[in-house]
């Protein structure tokens, strides 16, 4: 390709990426001249060059655009979005050409007659052509930025065509509405004025132009400028002798937020300016507006009570705006244009001198008293500084990644009708380019998918309380050897009922597995594939590709992305990556007799382990697993994975374990040996191992020879099957959270009816009793027994169970206050003390589930499916007897579902309106939503948010900090209970002592 | 990289079209049988080289290898024909390719010559040839004393990756 044409594509690309930025600022800021100026120039150049490179089509786009453009700078034409918007295609058609040219070297045939055909009515209509079709008030609304300009010190000319253009426009206006209500001599302002279509008229016209000018736009910039007007016309309406429509103080209220951000005096009087033009275009006669701005006086001495005179200040917040650019020049001559292949080429060499750096190093080593040790030291130094300065060259302010995302979202918004504002922070922030070109799309599109699935209609989200324009905000800082980047919006949130739904109908999990996750575990599943939540595909997303696309490319870079959500607030996406994936820090392992080199990032500490050291590989039906501080870690054998062959003689027992982390997934990779860490460059390897998922690079040592780069992704997906690695993590986190659910209770063990062991918590059971068989009697149908001097119902644990004939029956029995039920079983087998693990079964009355008890198989059956059946109402009887009048509402947190079994029905006997919830998350989102309860019952060990965390959540609430909160664990140290008091626990109790739970809640309840 | 992939094109091109006209092929031989390659995409030609094994790599890959601080992947040219292996103590000869950006070492038994043979001489693959061979092979080249397979290195080395995948 010709060089010329080349620089002009390069250049040209350049200018229309900062357009594209440039006139969404304009159009946000119709007035700044600066903006204008430069955007005008930029076009013009462009207009340029494809003249002078003889490329007709290109140059007669950019000519129609610089003419409309013109016209705006000459303040003949307002930047309205429509103009804007017109100019944004263009440019997109420049794009286009630009695209065609690069292809093929020459300019595409045919014709943008279309375009260029709008853009030349534009320019030639003026403001007229876009107020024609508009509605009656609007107008004086459009031509008021026009108007405006009178009060900024714009030349005479302009000013003059100001004039001309919006007084075109206005008459009608002033004409239609005047006309509708004839003014009397003896009428009220009010109507002189020409009523409410007027006041209107008017405060639209003033805050159009307020809001374009920059010494008083900062002021506004955080109010509801719709609440404000509307209480302004209610006050002028009244003021003038109209409508009362108007509430006290209201109108002060509605300023308040202004005056506290600087506005005073001076932008009253600013305001007035634009009153007064707003008025004067509406061609109000010259009495009338004399009495109107009296009107205003009153308005003033309403707001301005007790306003800070702080003029100062608020007009240091206005400067800015105007005197900021113009140092742009100067950067400019400072750089030049270097070939991205130079850099690159650059690169490498300085990575190659950086090895043979360290080789030398290496051989100094082994020698001592070299002569060569200075002059080494020199040249290692010297490298490590040429190292860093080429490393800088590659770094690029995260700017260049974010350029497109105004232009998308101005796009975004207009086409789904919502309001979106877009704020960026940590613009500066460098990154390495390739990682900035990698993460350039995945950005794009959670900004997109913030825009599409994240932010809520105008009406929506007015109806909920919030603003209508939606915020999108970009943040990137660095932290450590990482960039973070959030991506966060004030939306709807993540909607958890939904992708719960969408996980149990693509069959990713089972309802009962989502029981046992928290909310933000379930989150992640939207990183699958195929998984969109959108119920409607748009053009923008909802398709089900994306987020895992995301996920992967973010991973491949050795990043990880996260999301953070509240429902009804917002969500927020986390992306973290490593500053430059070019040189990274390795561990040097080896196995099998080859040396791998682990990205030093992941691994978190090296472990060794033989048969006589605290350390040992133990064995699960062949899956290695190892104690690492009570912990249970999972292991993967290299040598396995790698398939490099047996070990030669017993050496299997004495290795190395790394341990890595790979998003939340922990596992231990089993090495031979460890060796250094070093400094290696990664380079990729040949398309024909790219398919290998355990390696993500090869590079090659000090010593010259070339080794395999493992990757922990690969490695921890192949870990754990089937499943992808952030997957594996959950299950994990699931398993770790296990470990802490398994504590022991007293659990009885008995049979009855036709299948295998049954148990029930012995903490259920107030007592065992054997009855004759002959003391068995039956009423009605149903066997009873007289025990303490009342008849007590039994129940067959299934319908065929009869009680014996003779002998002895032994029943479970089950009692509260003075009424009791017994269970009639076979026999009772044994008290035992396990963790009782319970696989939840839906399908079967009176069985929660089953659970291996003492080394067999077991139900564990449903205490209160069998209360109901002896007593229909024995939980609404126990609760009228306690409580007299109103059930005690409790909220029970409880992560474990078999506790949450156990528990309720103890709870549910002894009176208690029982709640229960499975995470802290769900309990705190009852209580934003206004449910009230009377007393909580929380665990202790809960995925997610504990209880010591939760119990101080509920403190700092509103609405349920008095509430009394008891604390149900398996630890009951003194260490802890002294913690859960800090927090703000009531009580402490044992999670199997169900006697203490009810006294504990009785004391608290009555404190 | 566009430089890269044209020179592939072009030699391929040279072989497919250019039959009348001579070129200069650099001779190997796998085997017994004699093969060759283009003599511009040769990049190198080493003895016995040091290898890395490449862990879960196509059979064929025998490891990877240091070449001036550029990373080489070797491929083994009697494992990829489905030749039997070379004899104990006979570590071949490395030929050194780029292809596709790429560096590639060919291990055959020995090197030869650089002829420059004429396209008279040359003759399609006969229709009875192993399919795995005719997959390799562009052609044939009539030698006095040999027949010499002209080998196309992108399916040599392509091939290889699409058995893998």
């Amino acid at each position: 390709m010709d060089d010329l044409l080349r620089e002009f594509l390069t250049e040209t690309a350049e200018s229309i990426a900062v357009l594209d930025v440039e006139l969404v600022k304009l159009e946000q800021n119709p007035n700044d001249p600066e903006l204008l100026h430069n955007i005008f120039r930029l076009v013009h150049t462009i207009k340029g060059t494809c003249g002078f490179l003889g490329l007709p089509r290109l140059e007669t786009v950019a000519h129609a655009s610089e003419n409309v453009l013109g016209k705006i700078r000459d303040g003949e034409m307002s930047a309205s979005p429509k103009a804007i918007g017109l100019v944004l295609k263009a440019l997109d058609r420049i794009k286009s050409l630009l695209g065609e040219l690069e292809r093929t070297e020459a300019e595409p045939a045919g014709e943008d007659s279309d375009l260029v055909g709008q853009l030349n009515a534009l320019a030639e209509a003026g403001d007229a052509e876009e107020t024609a079709p508009a509605t009656e008030a609007a107008p004086a609304i459009e031509s008021a930025p026009a108007a405006a300009a009178e009060s900024d010190p714009a030349p005479e000319p302009v000013k003059a065509q100001a004039k001309a253009a919006a007084g075109a426009a206005a008459p009608k206006a002033a004409a239609g509405v005047n006309g509708a209500k004839a003014p009397a001599a003896e009428a009220t302002l009010y109507e002189r004025f020409g009523g409410e279509s007027m006041i209107d008229a008017m405060v639209d016209g003033a805050f159009q132009g307020v809001m374009a000018d920059p010494s008083v736009k900062p002021m506004l910039e955080r109010v509801d400028m719709d609440v404000l007007q509307g209480h302004l016309r209610d006050f002028l309406a009244k003021a003038m002798g109209g409508i009362n429509r108007c509430k006290q103080g209201q109108l002060k209220r509605a300023f308040q937020s202004a005056i506290e951000r600087g506005f005073a005096a001076p932008q009253f009087q600013a305001m007035m300016g634009h009153v007064d033009a707003a008025m004067r275009l509406l061609e109000v006669p010259a009495d009338v507006h004399a009495d109107v701005v009296k009107v205003f006086a009153t308005v003033r001495d309403e707001v301005m009570a007790g306003a800070k005179a702080t003029a100062p200040a608020a007009q240091g917040a206005g400067v800015p705006a105007n005197g900021q650019p113009a140092k742009e020049g100067g950067v400019a001559d400072q750089s030049i244009r270097v070939n991205v292949d130079v850099l690159e080429n650059l690169m490498t060499m300085v990575s190659e001198l950086v090895l043979t750096r360290n080789q030398l190093l290496q051989i100094l080593r082994s020698q001592t008293d070299s002569q060569f040790a200075g002059p080494l030291q020199r040249l290692s130094q010297v490298t490590s500084e040429l190292q860093e300065g080429v490393m800088k060259t590659r770094m690029q302010p995260i700017r260049n990644a974010w350029a497109k995302l105004p232009r998308i979202i101005r796009d975004l918004s207009h086409e789904l009708g919502r309001k979106i504002d877009l704020q960026m922070q940590g613009q500066e922030t460098e990154l390495d380019r390739q990682v900035l070109e990698l993460i350039r799309d995945p950005l794009t599109h959670l900004v997109r998918n913030a825009a599409d699935h994240g932010i809520e209609k105008p009406e929506d989200r007015r109806a909920a309380g919030k603003p209508e324009a939606g915020t999108i905000l970009l943040n990137a800082y660095q932290q450590g050897g990482h960039i973070l980047i959030e991506i966060s919006d004030d939306g709807r949130g993540v909607n958890t009922a939904r992708i719960k739904q969408k996980i149990v109908a693509s069959g990713l999990a089972t309802e009962a597995e989502l029981e046992q996750m928290s909310e933000q575990e379930i989150h992640q599943f939207i990183f699958r594939a195929g998984f969109s939540t959108a119920q409607q595909v748009t053009s923008v997303s909802g398709r089900g590709v994306g987020l895992d696309v995301v996920r992967s490319n973010i991973e491949k870079i050795g990043g990880t992305v996260e999301l953070r959500s509240r429902d009804g607030r917002g969500t927020t996406f986390v992306i973290k990556i490593p500053l430059t994936l070019a040189i990274v820090s390795a561990l040097i392992v080896e196995c099998g007799g080859e040396r791998f080199a682990i990205p030093q990032m992941s691994v978190l500490e090296l472990v060794r382990a033989s048969s006589n050291s605290e350390h040992t590989i133990e064995m699960i039906n062949d899956a290695p697993v190892m104690r690492l501080r009570d912990r249970l870690l999972p292991l993967v054998s290299l040598r396995d994975l790698l398939k490099l062959g047996a070990p030669e003689g017993n050496a299997a027992k004495d290795a190395y374990i790394a341990v890595t982390q790979v998003g939340k997934f922990i596992f231990g990779i089993i090495v031979d040996r460890v060796f250094d860490t070093e400094e290696i460059v990664v380079k990729p390897v040949v398309p024909i191992l790219r398919n290998i998922p355990m390696f993500s690079g090869n590079t090659i040592l000090g010593d010259g020879s070339v080794i395999m780069i493992l990757d922990p992704n690969g490695i921890a997906a192949a870990a754990s099957g089937e499943r992808g690695a952030a997957e594996a993590g959950e299950v994990a986190t699931h398993g770790e959270r296990e470990v802490g659910d398994e504590e022991r209770v007293a659990i009885l063990t008995f049979r009855a009816g036709t299948r295998g062991p049954k148990a029930v918590p012995l903490a259920l059971i107030a007592r065992l009793e054997e009855f004759d068989a002959d003391k068995i009697e039956t009423v009605a149908g149903r066997s009873v027994v007289q025990y303490r001097g009342s008849l007590m119902p039994l129940v067959p644990i299934d319908p065929s169970c009869k009680p014996v004939e003779s002998g002895r029956q032994p029943v479970l029995v089950f009692a509260d206050g003075e009424r009791s039920m017994g269970l009639l079983v076979d026999e009772i087998i044994d008290v035992v003390e396990d963790v009782l693990k319970c696989e939840l079964t839906v399908d079967q009355p009176g069985i929660v589930g089953t659970a291996v008890v003492a080394g067999r198989a077991t139900e564990v059956i449903d205490a209160t499916h069998y209360l109901t059946q002896a007593f229909g109402d024995w939980f609404n009887r126990s609760s009228a007897m306690l409580e007299g009048n109103r059930q005690r509402r409790l909220l029970l947190v409880e992560d474990s579902a078999f506790f949450r079994h156990l528990i309720t029905p103890v709870l549910s006997v002894a009176g208690y309106d029982v709640t229960a919830v499975d995470c802290a998350q769900k309990a705190l989102a009852l209580c934003e939503k206004g449910v009230d309860v009377d007393v909580i019952v929380s665990d202790i060990e809960m995925p997610g948010m504990n209880g010591f965390d939760f119990a101080a959540a509920v403190r700092s609430s509103k609405r349920w900090s008095k509430l009394p909160i008891v604390a149900l664990t398996s630890n009951t140290s003194p260490q802890q209970i002294e913690r859960g008091r800090a927090v703000g626990f009531d009580d402490y109790v044992a999670k199997s002592d169900r006697e203490a739970l009810l006294t504990s809640l009785a004391q608290t309840m009555a404190a | 990289m566009s430089n890269e992939i044209e020179n592939v094109n072009h030699a391929d091109g040279e072989v497919a079209q250019g039959q009348p006209s001579r070129r200069d092929v650099m001779t190997m031989v796998v085997a017994g049988q004699l093969f060759g390659v283009p003599v511009l995409s040769v990049q190198d030609v080493l003895g016995t080289q040091r290898l890395s094994r490449v862990p879960l790599a196509p059979n064929e890959v025998a490891g990877s290898l240091n070449l001036r601080g550029r990373i080489v992947t070797a491929i083994d040219v009697r494992k990829r024909l489905r030749l039997p292996p070379r004899p104990e103590g006979d570590a071949g000869m490395n030929v050194v390719i780029e292809c596709s950006g790429g560096l590639y070492s060919l291990i055959v038994d020995s090197v030869g010559e650089v002829l420059s043979l004429s396209g008279t001489a040359y003759e399609r693959n006969p229709a009875t040839l192993d399919p795995v061979w005719r997959d390799i092979s562009v052609g044939i080249y009539r030698l006095k004393e040999a027949l010499l397979v002209m080998v196309d290195v992108a399916r040599l080395i392509g091939t290889t990756r699409a058995e893998a995948a």
